[in-house]
Order: C-alpha cells, then sequence, then structure tokens
C-alpha cells in the first residue's frame, strides 16, 4: 500500500468558457520527486494553484487529501501553513533585501515584533548549509545570480518547515551547473524526506531526477508513469501530444513565391542581465504567400527573436543580419520596422497590443495614422469609414466603432490588434500567439484572415504554443529550444511527436 | 458598406470632430451639468450678482491664468505624468519679466517672446530628466518647484518690481479694442457671432464630408436644434461681456487656446500620440510611436504655458513678486482632475480641464460674494476634488 503524502481527487475548475481542468486525480507518494509534464496550456499552472489555495476552497470541484486529511485552504498562508510551498518561475524575492532578510520573510524570527536577529542569521546559515549554498546571509540577494537566488528560495521553503515543495520551472532560466546542483539538490532533499513536485518542460531533466511522471493534457489526466518500470523520453512524448486534431483549419492552397524575408545569426542578449543570451544564433527565411511557423515551449526565445527583430524592441547586444527582398535591412526603431512593411501582433494583446481605453476606432489606425492624415492633421471621418471597413471585412462584433476595445471579448480584440497592423499595409506579419485565450469560432476567422494575408502574397510568420494549430496552418515550422532554431520540418515531416521532439531538445546536450 | 443596422449616431460635438460617442462623452456632459448647476446655485444664493456682467468679467480675469495651466496639465496628465513646478516657473518667469522690462528698459514685446522662450527651456530641462532619464515626474518637477521659487527669489531678490507699462498690462487686465462709441461693446458681439458662425459652418461641413465617406449623418432637426442652442449660448455670453467693457484679452486668449489645443488633441497625429503614450506606453512604442519625444515635448509645451500664465499674473497685478504664482500647480491639477482626467493616464480633454478650471473658479467667486471665509473656501473646494474623482472612480468600476 503506497503512503501518499497529497492525493488530488476528481478535481474540476472552471473559468468562463473554459474548462481548465478535467476530473484531474494526482498523486503523490510520499519522499519522491514527482514531475508534472504537459504542453503549454494542459492545466499544470492551473493544478497547482488549486493545490495552493490561490484558487480558493469552493470555486473548484473535487478534494484534496494531505496526509490523508482534506484540506479548504482559502489562500498561500493556509497552504503553506500546511506545508506546501511553490517556488514560482519568476522568482518572489526581494531584490534589495538580505539572505536573511529575505528567507524569514512574512516568518520573521520575532518576538512582539521586534526582529531577534541573531537567531535570524544563526538560521539562516543553518539552512543555507542544507541547500549547499555558502554565502554570507547578510549578502544582498540581487548581488547573486540566479542560480543562488533559486537556492535561497529553496532555503525559504525550508524555513517554513515545507513538506511538499512544488517547483514551477525552476531550472528555465538557469545555465547547466546551476541546474544540475538544483536537481542534485532535489535528489538530497528526497533522501531527507521533503517531497517535491517538479514542472518543467526539460524532459532530460525530468528523466535524471523523477521517481514518477504524472502528463496533463487539455486538463485531463493522462496517465501516471513510474520511471523505475522504464519510461523512455518518446513514451512521455506521445503521452502529452496524443490527441486527435479536434481544431478545424479552413482548407487552403499555398502560392508560395521567391524568399520575401531572412533573419541570419541573429543573437539577442536579455535587456537587464547583459551576460544571459536568449536568441542564439538564428537564422530563418519566410517566402511570399508561406505561413512559416515557430514552435517552442515558454522560455525558447520565440518572442525575443521577433521583438527583437521589430526594431529592436526587446533586448540588448543584438546582432544578426535582417533582408528583404535581398536587401539588406537596418531597423534600429520599431518606426523603421514599420516602414519596412514588417508587422508584429504582440502575444499580450492587453498589455502590449491594445489601447484599452481606447475605441475601436482609434487603436486600428494608431500604427499608421500617416494614412488618414494630411500635413499631421487627421481626416477623422476617413478615419471612422476605415475603421467600420475592418468592422465588417474582419466581422468584428462590436455595436460600432467608438466601443471601447476594452469591452470586447479576447477574440474581438485580437480582431482589432489584426486590424490595427492590416491597416499599415505590412509584407511581412509576424503574429505572436494569436489565437491564445480565444474561443473556437473567432479562432477559425483567424485563421481565415491569416491565410487570405498569405494569400496576398505577404509572408506570415507564426508563433504558437499549440502543436495542432502550427500543424494545421504551416507551410513549414521552425523549432526553438532554449534560444536556438533547433530543426526545421516542412509540412510532411512535421508531426506532433517530431516538434515536441525538438522543442524538449537541449541544445547543449543534443545528441 | 451598408449603415442601416448599425445604430443611430449622435449629433458631431462642437469641435468639428466625428464624436458621436455619447457614452465616452457621458462624464464630460456631466461635468457641463455639474458646473451649470454650481453657477446657477451661486446665481440664487448670491442674489443675482454672480452673473452680473462686472462680476462674469472679474471672473474671466481672475481664472485666466488657471485656466491656461489646466490646459497645459491636462495635456501631462493624459501623459500619465503630474507637474509640480507650473506655479513656480511662472513666479520665475515673471520675475525675468520685471526685471528685464522696468530695470532693464526692454521693450516688452521682446520681453513677452523671451519669457515664453524661457519657459519652453524649463519645460525642456524638466522633460529631458523625465522622459530619457527615466526619473518620475513626481521628484523633478518638486525639485523644479523648490528650484525655480528659489531663484525668483533671488531674481528679485526678495522685493517687488513695479509698475509695468500699459502695453504689457493688457495682458492681464485689457479688454479687445472698441471702434465707435456706444454703450454696447460691439466688437465683442460681433466676435461672438463670429465664433458661433465658425462652429456652426464646422459642424454642416463634418456632416457633408460624413455622407461623403458612406456614414450616419444625424437627422436635420438635430443639427438646426444644437445650431440654435451653440449660437444662443455664445451671443448670451457676448452680450453680457459687451456690457460692460467687452471682451477681456485674459478671456480671448483663453478661448484661443483652448479651441487650438482642442483641435490638437482631437484631430492631429501628435495629439493621438499624447494618449497613446499615455494610455499604454508600451503598446504605443510597439506601434511605432515615439514615447520619449512624446513626453518630452508634452514638458515643453507646459513649460510655455506656465510662462503665460506667469506673464498674465504679472500684468494684471501690475507687479514681479517672489510669491506670485504659489499654489497654482495644486489649481491646475485640480482643475484637470475634475474636468474629467483619470490617474492611469490616457483620459481627458482639454474643454474637461477649462470646465474643471470654471467649476474651481465659480465656487471661489461664489464664496467670496457669500462672505465665506479663505479657510471654509479651501476647505469646500478640497471635497468637491475628492468627490468628483471618487465619482470617476465609482463609474469606471462599474462599467467594468
Amino acid at each position: 500500500m503506497p503512503d501518499h503524502i497529497l492525493r488530488m481527487r476528481g478535481i474540476t475548475k472552471e473559468f468562463p468558457g473554459v474548462r481548465a481542468l478535467d476530473d484531474v486525480n494526482f498523486d503523490v507518494e510520499r519522499g519522491t520527486v514527482h514531475a508534472l509534464v504537459g504542453e503549454n496550456g494542459a492545466g499544470k499552472s492551473t493544478l497547482m494553484k488549486v493545490l495552493s489555495g490561490v484558487y480558493p476552497h469552493g470555486s473548484y470541484e473535487g478534494e484534496i487529501l494531505l496526509d490523508s486529511r482534506p484540506c479548504a485552504f482559502r489562500g498561500l498562508r493556509q497552504s503553506e501553513a500546511a506545508g506546501i510551498v511553490i517556488i514560482h518561475q519568476e522568482l518572489a524575492l526581494i531584490p534589495g533585501m538580505s539572505i536573511s532578510e529575505n528567507v524569514f520573510l512574512g516568518n520573521e524570527r520575532a518576538r512582539r515584533g521586534v526582529i531577534d536577529w541573531h537567531a535570524t542569521s544563526d538560521e539562516t546559515v543553518r539552512l543555507l548549509e542544507k541547500v549547499g549554498l555558502r554565502e554570507d546571509p547578510d549578502t544582498p540577494v540581487n548581488a547573486l545570480g540566479v542560480g543562488r537566488q533559486q537556492l535561497v528560495e529553496i532555503a525559504k521553503a525550508l524555513a517554513k518547515d515545507v513538506k511538499l515543495l512544488i517547483l514551477d520551472e525552476p531550472t528555465a532560466a538557469l545555465n547547466e551547473t546551476d541546474s544540475e546542483n538544483l536537481l542534485r539538490l532535489l535528489r538530497d532533499l528526497r533522501d531527507h524526506g521533503i517531497t517535491s513536485i517538479l514542472i518543467s518542460h526539460k524532459l532530460n531533466e525530468v528523466m535524471a531526477v523523477a521517481d514518477a511522471i504524472t502528463i496533463l493534457r487539455d486538463g485531463r489526466t493522462i496517465e501516471t508513469l513510474d520511471v523505475a518500470d522504464g519510461v523512455d523520453e518518446d513514451r512521455v512524448i506521445r503521452g502529452m501530444v496524443g490527441r486527435d486534431l479536434d481544431h478545424r483549419y479552413p482548407p487552403r492552397t499555398p502560392e508560395i513565391g521567391d524568399v520575401l524575408f531572412e533573419v541570419e545569426g541573429w543573437n539577442v542578449f536579455h535587456p537587464t542581465v547583459p551576460d544571459r543570451q536568449v536568441v542564439r544564433d538564428a537564422s530563418l527565411t519566410v517566402r511570399r504567400g508561406e505561413i512559416v511557423g515557430i514552435a517552442g515551449l515558454m522560455g525558447a526565445g520565440r518572442t525575443e527573436l521577433a521583438m527583437s527583430v521589430f526594431g529592436r524592441s526587446y533586448g540588448q547586444r543584438i546582432s544578426g543580419t535582417l533582408r528583404k527582398d535581398g536587401r539588406e535591412l537596418h531597423l534600429a526603431t520599431v518606426g523603421d520596422a514599420i516602414a519596412a512593411g514588417l508587422a508584429y501582433v504582440t502575444e499580450d494583446r492587453k498589455e502590449l497590443g491594445l489601447l484599452l481605453e481606447e475605441d475601436i476606432r482609434r487603436n486600428v489606425t494608431l500604427a499608421n495614422l500617416h494614412r488618414v492624415s494630411r500635413r499631421s492633421v487627421i481626416d477623422l471621418h476617413r478615419e471612422v469609414a476605415d475603421a467600420e471597413g475592418f468592422l465588417h471585412r474582419l466581422r468584428i462584433k462590436a455595436p460600432g466603432v467608438f466601443t471601447k476595445t476594452g469591452n470586447l471579448s479576447g477574440g474581438n480584440q485580437q480582431k482589432v490588434v489584426l486590424s490595427k497592423w492590416m491597416y499599415t499595409n505590412p509584407d511581412v506579419l509576424i503574429l505572436d500567439e494569436p489565437t491564445r485565450g480565444i474561443d473556437v469560432g473567432a479562432k477559425y476567422e483567424i485563421y481565415t484572415i491569416v491565410q487570405g494575408l498569405a494569400a496576398e502574397g505577404k509572408g506570415v510568420l507564426l508563433i504558437s504554443s499549440e502543436l495542432p494549430e502550427l500543424l494545421g496552418m504551416c507551410d513549414r515550422i521552425y523549432v526553438m529550444s532554449q534560444g536556438r532554431i533547433t530543426g526545421e520540418l516542412g509540412r510532411r515531416e512535421a508531426t506532433q511527436e517530431a516538434v515536441m521532439r525538438l522543442m524538449t531538445n537541449t541544445p547543449a546536450v543534443a545528441r | 458598406m451598408t449603415v442601416v443596422d448599425r445604430p443611430a449616431t449622435t449629433p458631431a460635438s462642437s469641435g468639428g470632430s466625428a464624436g458621436p460617442r455619447l457614452r465616452g462623452n457621458l462624464r464630460q456632459y456631466g461635468m457641463i451639468a455639474a458646473l451649470v448647476v454650481i453657477v446657477v446655485l451661486f446665481e440664487i444664493l448670491t442674489d443675482g450678482i454672480l452673473l452680473k456682467p462686472l462680476n462674469v468679467t472679474n471672473l474671466i480675469m481672475q481664472n485666466g491664468y488657471v485656466l491656461v495651466l489646466a490646459i497645459g496639465m491636462m495635456l501631462v496628465i493624459i501623459n500619465r505624468e503630474i507637474d509640480l513646478s507650473v506655479g513656480s516657473v511662472a513666479a520665475f518667469v515673471g520675475a525675468v519679466t520685471g526685471v528685464a522690462i522696468v530695470n532693464w528698459g526692454l521693450p516688452w514685446p521682446l520681453v513677452v517672446v523671451g519669457a515664453l522662450v524661457t519657459g519652453g527651456l524649463i519645460g525642456a530641462f524638466q522633460g529631458f530628466w523625465i522622459a530619457y532619464a527615466r526619473i518620475p515626474a513626481f521628484i523633478v518637477t518638486l525639485g523644479g518647484m523648490l528650484l525655480f521659487r528659489g531663484l525668483s527669489m533671488v531674481v528679485l531678490q526678495g522685493q517687488s518690481i513695479a509698475p509695468f507699462p500699459s502695453g504689457f498690462r493688457q495682458l492681464g487686465s485689457g479688454f479687445v479694442p472698441e471702434f465707435g462709441a456706444g454703450d454696447l461693446h460691439l466688437v465683442t458681439i460681433l466676435l461672438g457671432l463670429a465664433g458661433a458662425a465658425v462652429i456652426v459652418w464646422n459642424d454642416w461641413r463634418s456632416r457633408a464630408r460624413r455622407r461623403e465617406y458612406g456614414l450616419a449623418v444625424p437627422a436635420l432637426q438635430w443639427f438646426v436644434l444644437k445650431a440654435v442652442a451653440i449660437v444662443a449660448v455664445i451671443v448670451a455670453f457676448a452680450w453680457v461681456l459687451a456690457v460692460y467693457q467687452g471682451l477681456p484679452i485674459v478671456g480671448l486668449v483663453v478661448i484661443v487656446l483652448t479651441a487650438a489645443y482642442s483641435f490638437v488633441t482631437t484631430s492631429t497625429v501628435v495629439g493621438r500620440h499624447i494618449y497613446a503614450v499615455g494610455g499604454n506606453e508600451r503598446a504605443a512604442a510597439l506601434s511605432g510611436i515615439a514615447t520619449k519625444k512624446t513626453k518630452f515635448w508634452v514638458f515643453v509645451n507646459m513649460g510655455v504655458l506656465a510662462a503665460l500664465a506667469g506673464l498674465m499674473f504679472a500684468a494684471r497685478l501690475n507687479a514681479a513678486t517672489p510669491k506670485a504664482g504659489t499654489n497654482f500647480e495644486l489649481d491646475a491639477i485640480a482643475a484637470a482632475f475634475i474636468g474629467g482626467a483619470s490617474a492611469s493616464g490616457g483620459v481627458g480633454t482639454v474643454v474637461g480641464a477649462i470646465v474643471g478650471g470654471l467649476v474651481m473658479g465659480v465656487m471661489n467667486n461664489g464664496m467670496s460674494l457669500l462672505g465665506l471665509g479663505v479657510d471654509w473656501q479651501q476647505a469646500i473646494k478640497g471635497g468637491v476634488l475628492m468627490l468628483a474623482v471618487a465619482f470617476d472612480v465609482y463609474n469606471k468600476n462599474k462599467s467594468k
């Protein structure tokens, strides 16, 4: 009889219009490292938010048993009190504070509100020893590298008497040595009786440390595999993608012309961490009339590649060559990129794409006001007429062009963003997750629009985390992993398994 | 393209813009309604003194410089920034002007131009730190507030400088010139008629343009009703002023600036960029807008308008004093927020800033006429500011 520290039974969580988790069962045996894997959007994060009380008890169905006792967490504080600690991908440390202050943040060693600094320091030293970090506890956290900060996070968890440690993509930002250290630490902790749940896209790491692997897909538990039974990566990948193409794509006969746009030897470094390279030596081409996909998991560098190409709107120390119609482009600003015929539809339409307080009309014309103005004076009537044209052409469901974009549904917002970029009349469109969070009907309409643009002879670069979308839409797919392009697949060779293998490929250890 | 299935649109707004956005403009109409209520209230409470020609003229002269500042401040707040230095900048420019005209005897038109350039340079100085060095505007302009207050005292050596030549004083207390001699100020009436004609003609042309693009046009009776209302209000206003000494120069300046800045904010590329940068700076940058440059120029503009306000105040006082412009920044900020600006940026109109400034001005004037002390006046104005913003926030949350 296995000894389960955690049992999650029949968890169902719904958001308006979406069932994020559907009757998920998840059991974790005490004293193991249990990996949770699945595509982006499979429900991993949602499940962990249910577990930790971020989605409070009552907002989901199903039950959670911790040490065989039912739990009804209403917030992070309660789940932490019960011994469950989550370490997120984005670290929750306060940069200017010292290690010891961070380790005991919210959990201060204090008597009647006065902090006992001796106890704090002593215990910090003890905890740092446990995680194998040799640093002065008074060192400010921002003087440490990301890998060491990660260890401080774990020390912080240990200070809370953690029983169940959840790590969400802990190695995404780490280099190889740091990753190995961290994985070794997970095994050490396991040997000291601490159970961990590891969420990771890097299957080689999962295979190296996990005792069991649970696969989620489309909000459902697919299976739980015991690593001791001799599971290999291919087996896991099959579980992650083994799904029918249940989305539909409009039929299309591509008419592909000459090479339109080329990126060659593209390198980008992180904007604030100058020695972290986020795109390495990437090269790609797009032909006229072609829809080219870029696949990759979160953090693979797809958005960073696109934004840095688009007038250097991301990163620093950017190098490489861009060519359009064989002529080299020098795009120092977004304005240059637009003038050169590029358009970039952002991944996050609310934060980066739209002026939510403004109406549809003003959003549509924003990137190309010159088209409706003469000597800098806008022809307001023509602007309305042009915006109404898009309203009808893209079937944006809104009372009129004076509707605030903040009041539209996700699909209609996305159509407004598309209109904005179609209004600049670009030759090359880069679409970053154009159908994220949109219902199936609107997706189909957006696919039709994108295909229409390709049929006009424009080149389309489609970044997507949904494999079926890439396979259904693209004539060719580049796959990125950890900043590199790890492969290029034509329409015929591109299967879910082949793409997933390249996506989870760690280039540094590629065989 | 058909226009049948679209909901009927309301008439275009007076600025000649195509703004049939009843909903979006609700807040602004609400503010105008609030202004009307306040005017009527004080008109009754003061037994009709408030709208007496003499008092209306006073109202304009007392509030002109705050309205000029409010226009600039509105742009700054739409840009999601703040400027605390405008009162001190106004004082500093007034001080320099005093020294240049009175002590050095330079010709005043030259000095006025120099003063506006000085204001622009001060705005550029602050705008550089805010837009390019990315230092928060609150800090930069708090520094500017102290810096220019101190410098005005240095320039004036703690003393007031007076008097100014009469030509310069017209800027603060003069009236539009009159030809011929009657009881009624004819030029003012003619200006009013001309203004009304321009607005109505613009509205008419706008209808024609809408038809040209196949857009829905509001019914003709709407247009006539609106035109009659506009003409009536403007002529009535001109009449009241004409009965006394006519339109003050201050009033003319405010009207011209309001019209010009309304046009810039609603109908030009630059205006659109100002809203976009304030509404969502990152989205604006990714749409190819030079966000830093936009911010910089908004502060340059604020500097020029602060200088103009300083000139108007010095001219009205007929003296340059180191204490000039105290708390002007707060009046201007309050006017902008009462007039519908949003602290989260991207929202507000120039007309709103004027309405907000008038709400404050009428309350000041009305309470003074009632003999209410300055202590209570301040307290009540503070309450009104909080109420106006709370109402705004409440409305916004409700619509979400």
